[in-house]
């Protein structure tokens, strides 16, 4: 698939992945993209040679985001650079990703990365949520980008579960699985479980789109939409399996283990019993 | 008269109703002759011959929960809105199939675990027919006069496979119409012949309205009844060519060893049954299977992530995965062209029928064999054969492993491209090195019987001879010749290799959970030599304990 050529492609760790239904975005992002790449190359032309650090105090930050600036300074500089602007090979630019981003990053303990692989893993949180969102504000005032809604009530509740389980079955299911247990993807990527994932974090996913995961902006799934879905990925997660153990949901593979290791084994072991050995 | 008399009269000797009731039976039927030989039937007892009990079980319990099941099932793809208990699909279109598939699941008293019994038990029975499958090859139980019975069991499995493919269809769930949809292209991949076969098989251009209502039909009467047949043929040839035994004391190319029908047969097969059902229960009430509600109703749109056929179909999936995308062009006509799918799917399963059904003929035709063989062959004694065997279970194997390539490189963490790449070499490379290894560890085993037989049996006594070197004393099996050699040919038997085995220490105790009888005084007193003569004393003078 051939894209647009904008931010998202610039770290070498990303592949060109997402599904045709992000075109829109891009070409949005992109147009953003440019006019912070003018604005941000007039100041250095203008304020060039001899200086380097400047060009952030033009932005006005907000009581937050110059907290956030601080936490980005010392966490997360060395990958993404001053400004955000991205470091060749260590981090791509962060310039209009959003605070919706940076939450969800930061929020499920990937940023700051410690280890390169394939992709970004969850592991616990180095920041509090309340830190997350500084870093936040601080990269939505350096770019803009998608937001997610004010911190407050549950972004699942009163929504359709019926309805946001059609959603999750043709949109989301491709790569996480019907019972929302993961899926491997190509080149060693991989749909993580929705196991754990919160309601903002799971609408947050759904606004930026992390690694291959494809963008589903507000024309693709309208936020009506998306709570439908996080409130049916909720009710998943709540759902006691009416059958006994789920076997982790991921459908006949372990079933077809489980015959072998436990019926199979029992009913050997009743023959060694009844019948003779010789 | 007084009511007392016509009481006494009247009264029921129930002490005499057996035998009354097998007179008056005897007498319109005449069964008494018949029967008495069915009764005294004799049949060798060994775990391994359970195996084939396990599939004919499971096979019982899976006619006896269909039953429960088809009572509120209805095939139909006439399309409603489930209003069910179900919340999280209420409100969704549907098909009446899945609407009634949901209704068995929640709202059917029992049907829950009906439903899920009735899996695990299509589960059991395919695993039970390939571990049976096994234990008839690699113990040459195919072998003249058996081979009839051998191709009715390949039968069996292919059949099993379909009524089970055919079962996993039914719900109409979007798993079921992930399956079908693959069968379609199967069948489209067929040269020349295809998309007649595919239009005709679905009543029209998938997936119609046509292909549930005849996959119940092929689901509930036709493969059950021609498995039944079946059945009832393979077993009785095994009563009429009587069972093969293991070599042993007193077993012979002519003769049956082993316990009679009735009573004790009868008795543990009807216990094994219920093992059987019960251990069926366990798992359907306690593990959950085949959660149709998860997978929502099957829509051409949705195709999930870990979408993978029941475990016995799993090897088929893993050849079209392993299989580079090959199609080949034939430039006729206006063009006609071979997809890729049609060689995993369709040619490999027809040379997985066509050559094991033939295998019993080859290896007589080979081994120039054409005697009737009632004992088994021990693996070991056997290593071309068994190497064969291990090599097409490790065929199998990788195949079914790639048919899980994706569970397997999530659940690992290894990526999905290195799997597929590790199913393809390793496609090439495990059957030969599964034939070598298997090859060598048989002549290893053999080697080790014979010397045994010729030394015997390790005491773990270490003796220190006179210049100072060490020495481990042997128990012979038997009067050894000048040389100190045991003089015992291999029978085809196991060969004791245990001091305990030859009663020399005091016997293992028997009983499998708890003990069965009381452990046996050791006959010796504590300082004598735990080595006993296996030959009389005098005997044992002219030969003397072995050493080596
Ligand atoms: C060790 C280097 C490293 C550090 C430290 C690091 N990052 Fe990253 N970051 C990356 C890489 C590489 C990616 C792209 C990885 C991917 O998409 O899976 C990335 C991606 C991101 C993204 C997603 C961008 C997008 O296109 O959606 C955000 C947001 C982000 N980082 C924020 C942060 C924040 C905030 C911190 C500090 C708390 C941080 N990162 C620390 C290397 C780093
Ligand atoms: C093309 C495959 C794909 C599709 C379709 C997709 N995702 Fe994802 N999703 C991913 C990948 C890959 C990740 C992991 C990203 C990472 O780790 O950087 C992910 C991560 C997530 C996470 C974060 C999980 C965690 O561990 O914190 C959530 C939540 C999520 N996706 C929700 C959704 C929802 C909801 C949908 C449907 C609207 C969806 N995804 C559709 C591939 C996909
Ligand atoms: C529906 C599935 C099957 C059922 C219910 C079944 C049942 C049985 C039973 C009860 C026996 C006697 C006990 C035993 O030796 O285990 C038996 C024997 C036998 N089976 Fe099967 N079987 C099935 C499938 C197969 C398959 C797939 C094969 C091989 C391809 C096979 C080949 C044989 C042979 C050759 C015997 C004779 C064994 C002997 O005398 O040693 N069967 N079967």
């Amino acid at each position: 698939m051939t894209a647009p050529p904008e931010r998202r492609k610039r770290s070498p760790l990303r592949r060109p992945a997402g599904p045709p239904g992000k075109l829109r975005r891009r070409i949005g992002t992109t147009a953003r993209l440019l006019a912070a790449l003018i604005v941000v190359g007039g100041l250095y032309t203008a304020f060039s040679p001899g200086m380097q650090a400047t060009a952030d105090d033009e932005v006005v930050l907000s009581p937050a985001a110059a907290e956030g600036k601080q936490l980005f300074e010392t966490s997360c500089i060395s990958c993404h650079g001053r400004n955000a602007q991205g470091v060749p090979d260590r981090g791509p630019s962060l310039i209009g990703v959003g605070s919706a981003a940076v939450e969800f990053q930061v929020g499920t303990g990937r940023m700051p990365l410690t280890s390169q692989g394939a992709q970004a893993e969850r592991k616990t949180p180095q920041f509090t949520l309340d830190q997350a969102r500084q870093i936040g504000a601080y990269i939505q005032a350096l770019g803009d980008g998608p937001e997610l809604p004010l911190p407050g009530e549950d972004l699942g509740k009163g929504g359709d579960v019926a309805h946001g389980g059609e959603l999750f079955r043709v949109n989301c299911s491709s790569c996480h699985a019907f019972g929302a247990g993961g899926g491997a993807l190509s080149s060693g990527k991989s749909a993580p479980t929705l196991e754990e994932s919160t309601d903002r974090e799971i609408y947050a996913a759904m606004l930026t789109g992390p690694s291959s995961m494809p963008v589903f902006g507000d024309n693709q799934l309208t936020p009506d939409e998306k709570r439908d879905i996080i409130a049916y990925i909720q009710n998943l997660q709540t759902d006691p399996d009416p059958g006994g153990w789920g076997l982790g949901r991921v459908g006949p593979v372990p079933e077809g283990l489980a015959i072998f290791l436990i019926g199979m084994v029992a009913i050997v072991f009743t023959t060694l019993w009844i019948a003779g050995k010789s | 008269m007084t009511p007392a008399k016509t009481n006494r009269r009247r009264r029921l000797d129930l002490a005499k109703v057996p035998e009354a009731t097998a007179q008056g039976i005897d007498e319109r039927f005449q069964v008494a002759t018949p029967l008495r030989r069915v009764f005294n039937k004799v049949f060798p007892d060994h775990w391994s011959f359970m195996l084939g009990e396990i599939a004919l079980y499971s096979f019982i319990t899976l006619l006896l929960t269909g039953t429960f099941l088809a009572l509120f099932f209805d095939p139909s793809m006439a399309e409603t809105t489930y209003d069910g208990s179900y919340a999280p699909l209420r409100g969704i279109e549907m098909s009446k199939a899945y609407e009634t598939s949901l209704n068995i699941s929640f709202d059917v008293r029992g049907g829950l675990i009906m439903r899920q019994m009735h899996h695990w038990a299509a589960l059991l029975f395919m695993a039970a027919i390939v571990i049976h499958m096994f234990r008839i090859f690699f113990t040459g139980a195919f072998r003249k006069p058996r081979e009839l019975n051998w191709i009715i069991g390949l039968s069996l499995f292919w059949l099993g496979l379909t009524e089970g493919f055919a079962g996993y269809s039914l719900p109409d769930d979007a798993l079921s119409g992930t399956g079908l949809r693959i069968a379609d292209a199967i069948v489209l991949s067929i040269p020349l012949v295809g998309s007649w076969v595919a239009t005709s098989l679905f009543g029209g251009e998938f997936p119609a309205t046509e292909i549930l209502p005849r996959l119940y039909i092929l689901h509930v009467f036709l493969v059950p009844g021609i498995i039944l047949a079946l059945i009832v043929v393979h077993i009785g040839l095994v009563v009429k060519q009587k069972h093969t035994q293991w070599p042993g004391p007193g077993r012979t190319n002519h003769n049956v060893v082993g316990i009679r029908m009735f009573p004790g047969f009868a008795a543990k097969g009807g216990g094994f049954f219920m093992i059987v059902f019960g251990v069926i229960a366990l798992l359907g009430g306690l593990l959950q299977i085949n959660p149709i509600w998860l997978f929502g109703p099957y829509k051409t749109a949705v195709v999930s992530a870990g979408s993978q056929p029941d475990w016995y179909v799993m090897f088929l999936d893993g050849s079209t995965r392993l299989m580079p995308a090959w199609d080949i062009h034939i430039p006729l006509g206006d063009g006609y062209t071979i997809p890729a799918i049609f060689w995993p799917t369709l040619v490999l399963p027809g040379l997985l029928t066509v050559l094991p059904m033939l295998y019993p003929f080859i290896e007589a035709r080979l081994r120039r064999d054409k005697q009737a063989h009632h004992l088994l062959q021990r693996p070991r004694d056997v290593p071309a054969r068994t190497a064969l065997g291990a090599m097409a279970i490790g065929f199998y194997l990788v195949l079914v492993l790639s048919g899980a390539n994706d569970v397997i490189a999530e659940a690992f963490d290894i990526s999905l491209n290195a799997t597929t790449w590790a199913g393809r070499i390793g496609i090439l490379l495990v059957p030969p090195i599964a034939y070598y290894l298997t090859y060598r560890i048989c002549l290893g085993l053999q080697q080790h019987d014979r010397e045994v037989l010729v030394h015997g049996v390790e005491t773990g006594i270490i003796r220190r001879l006179p210049d100072g070197r060490f020495m481990e004393v042997h128990q012979p099996l038997a009067p050894a010749d000048a040389h100190g050699h045991g003089a015992l040919d291999y029978a085809g038997a196991p060969v004791p290799k245990k001091m305990n085995r030859l009663g020399a220490i005091a016997p293992a105790v028997r009983g499998f959970f708890f003990p069965i009888e009381k452990p046996a005084t050791p006959a010796l007193p504590p300082a004598a030599t735990p080595v006993s003569p296996a030959v009389p004393p005098q005997q044992l003078e002219d030969a003397g304990t072995q050493q080596h």
